[in-house]
């Protein structure tokens, strides 16, 4: 029993005293944790931005508005017999006219356009229908539906513009990857940073595991004190690493604000979130022991007493 | 309790540094081994601290062969010897408490276990009041019975010493020796290595005398 308490009375004592030797070179080790929190921050702050500009893509997800361009000289009772027409079938949830008198009038109230158009004699601009499909049509029905309406005398062009949505869904998702390659790189860093500054220890303090190994200290013994200083630094490291996306956060959320309210606010700005947290804190830890773990597997054998 | 079959070490440049020892030591002993230096003097001692493994022949200790022993157990077997070099080994950013206190922290003992015994050992080396100094701050002589205090503070059933005098003046010599005598004296069987033939006279006891790497002598003159 007393057994069990001073093994862990002595990790306590381990875990502490590591904090403390930590504190005794105070600006080496706040270096150690800012260069620690910098390269976890990174990632995760860019993932913070790729999930809100995913999420705002996702917003843009139900806009699937077909043009349909009537041929130049139609009259504007063919494009309204196509809304009529449109209308009544299943896909179709709204369907509306746009004269070329609209048209129009929309791009001279453009300033750069004005000029152009006021050069010309004639207006250019066909009517057009803007139909709006029902959100749950199957890619199917849809490909079916933009066939008969190409299929159409009066209609000269349809436009189904969802092509720039899925270069940015595409765009969102390397980036996505680009942001998974560049933590795994960084949280590399990270453990390669903690593995050096624990082997220059080992290196400060050979005096001291020499006379142990002598006295017979176990290699677990001889080994404990590093493993709780990677820990502290991938611990502290990662609290260091969510205060600095914290406080970039919260200089954004001035213009992210902005910018929601030019959406309509239809969309809520994603922040530093639990499991982001959580992964930042277990990313930390993870190489702050795995790094530690290296150096004293590498370096801690070499070192035998010599009398 | 100590027993050598037949050793030879060699080490890596091809010399001997002991051929052929045999030797017994009994417990409660306490046993001087002499010789010039480079005789094999603190190989034979490195070897019982698993220093140094044999190159041929056995080493026991209560009848292991402890030449054999795995790498994992060697920490185990350090931890039932007291050693005292003669540059004491003592770490130099840490206090004399913490110094005499590290066996029993490696060992595993309480707070309270390790307290007493640390306070009991300076006792016996009569340097009670010096437990806050850094050993820095302590004469040589004192630095070594600090060495000392270490080396028997978790009550090790055996003590080797390797020219534990070397660096002190013939009066502190013999008052470290009278030390190691006392301890002796409560039952830890004591192997010391030195070469002062001035002070072993006076001493009297067990001596081996090794010379390039063979016993020459085992002499018991008791006073």
């Amino acid at each position: 029993m007393a057994f069990i308490k001073n093994y862990f009375l002595r990790h306590a004592q381990n875990c502490i005293g590591s904090l403390g030797n930590m504190t005794r070179q105070p600006f080496g080790s706040a270096m150690t944790i800012a260069v620690i929190g910098i390269a976890l921050a990174m990632p995760s702050g860019l993932n913070v931005l790729v999930r809100n500009g995913q999420a705002v893509a996702g917003g843009w997800e139900g806009i699937r508005d077909f043009s349909v361009y009537l041929k130049p000289g139609s009259a504007l009772d063919n494009a309204s017999e196509l809304q009529d027409r449109v209308l009544q079938l299943e896909v179709v949830e709204s369907a509306r006219v746009i004269s070329a008198e609209q048209a129009l009038a929309d791009l001279q109230s453009d300033a750069g356009f004005s000029e152009v158009l006021a050069a010309l004699d004639d207006n250019p601009l066909p009517h057009a229908v803007v139909i709006r499909p029902r959100p749950d049509a199957t890619p199917e029905a849809l490909q079916e539906f933009h066939d008969d309406l190409v299929g159409m005398a009066a209609v000269d062009l349809v436009k189904l513009d969802t092509a720039w949505l899925e270069r940015l869904n595409a765009l969102l998702e390397l980036t996505r990857r680009g942001v998974w390659i560049a933590a795994i790189l960084l949280v590399g860093a990270v453990i390669v940073i903690i593995g050096n500054t624990i082997r220059l220890d080992i290196q400060n303090r050979r005096a001291q595991i020499e006379v142990s190994k002598l006295l017979g200290a176990s290699d677990g013994f001889v080994r404990r004190p590093f493993l709780y200083t990677g820990f502290w630094y991938g611990a502290l490291g990662a609290v260091f690493a969510l205060l600095l996306l914290s406080v970039s956060l919260w200089l954004l959320s001035g213009p992210a604000g902005r910018l929601v309210e030019l959406y309509g606010g239809g969309f809520q700005p994603i922040g530093v979130d639990q499991t982001t947290a959580a992964m930042m804190i277990g990313g930390g830890l993870l190489a702050g022991l795995g790094g530690a773990w290296m150096a004293v597997a590498r370096h801690l054998s070499v070192i035998q007493p010599t009398v | 309790m100590i027993k050598f079959d037949n050793v030879t070490k060699r080490y890596d440049r091809g010399r001997e540094a002991l051929s052929n020892v045999s030797l017994e030591i009994d417990t409660g002993e306490l046993v001087f081994l002499t010789g010039r230096s480079g005789a094999g003097k603190s190989t034979l001692l490195k070897l019982i601290g698993l220093l140094e493994r044999p190159t041929r022949g056995q080493v026991l200790i209560d009848g292991l062969n402890i030449g054999r022993l795995p790498a994992r157990r060697i920490p185990r077997h350090r931890r039932q010897i007291g050693m005292v070099f003669q540059d004491h080994k003592l770490l130099e950013d840490r206090s004399v408490f913490e110094n005499i206190a590290l066996p029993m922290i490696i060992a595993g003992y309480s707070q309270r276990d390790i307290r007493a015994r640390v306070r009991a050992a300076l006792e016996h080396v009569g340097l009670l009041n010096r437990e806050k100094n850094t050993p820095s701050q302590l004469s040589t002589g004192e630095q070594q019975r600090i060495g000392i205090a270490r080396a028997v503070v978790a009550r090790p059933k055996l003590l080797i010493a390797d020219e534990p005098t070397g660096n002190l003046d013939p009066e502190l010599s013999l008052d470290i020796m009278n030390l190691f005598q006392r301890f002796n004296q409560v039952g830890v069987t004591m192997l010391i290595a030195t070469h002062d033939l001035g002070l072993l006279k006076q001493l009297g006891g067990r001596c081996i005398v090794l010379e390039d790497g063979k016993i020459e002598s085992h002499e018991n003159s008791s006073i």
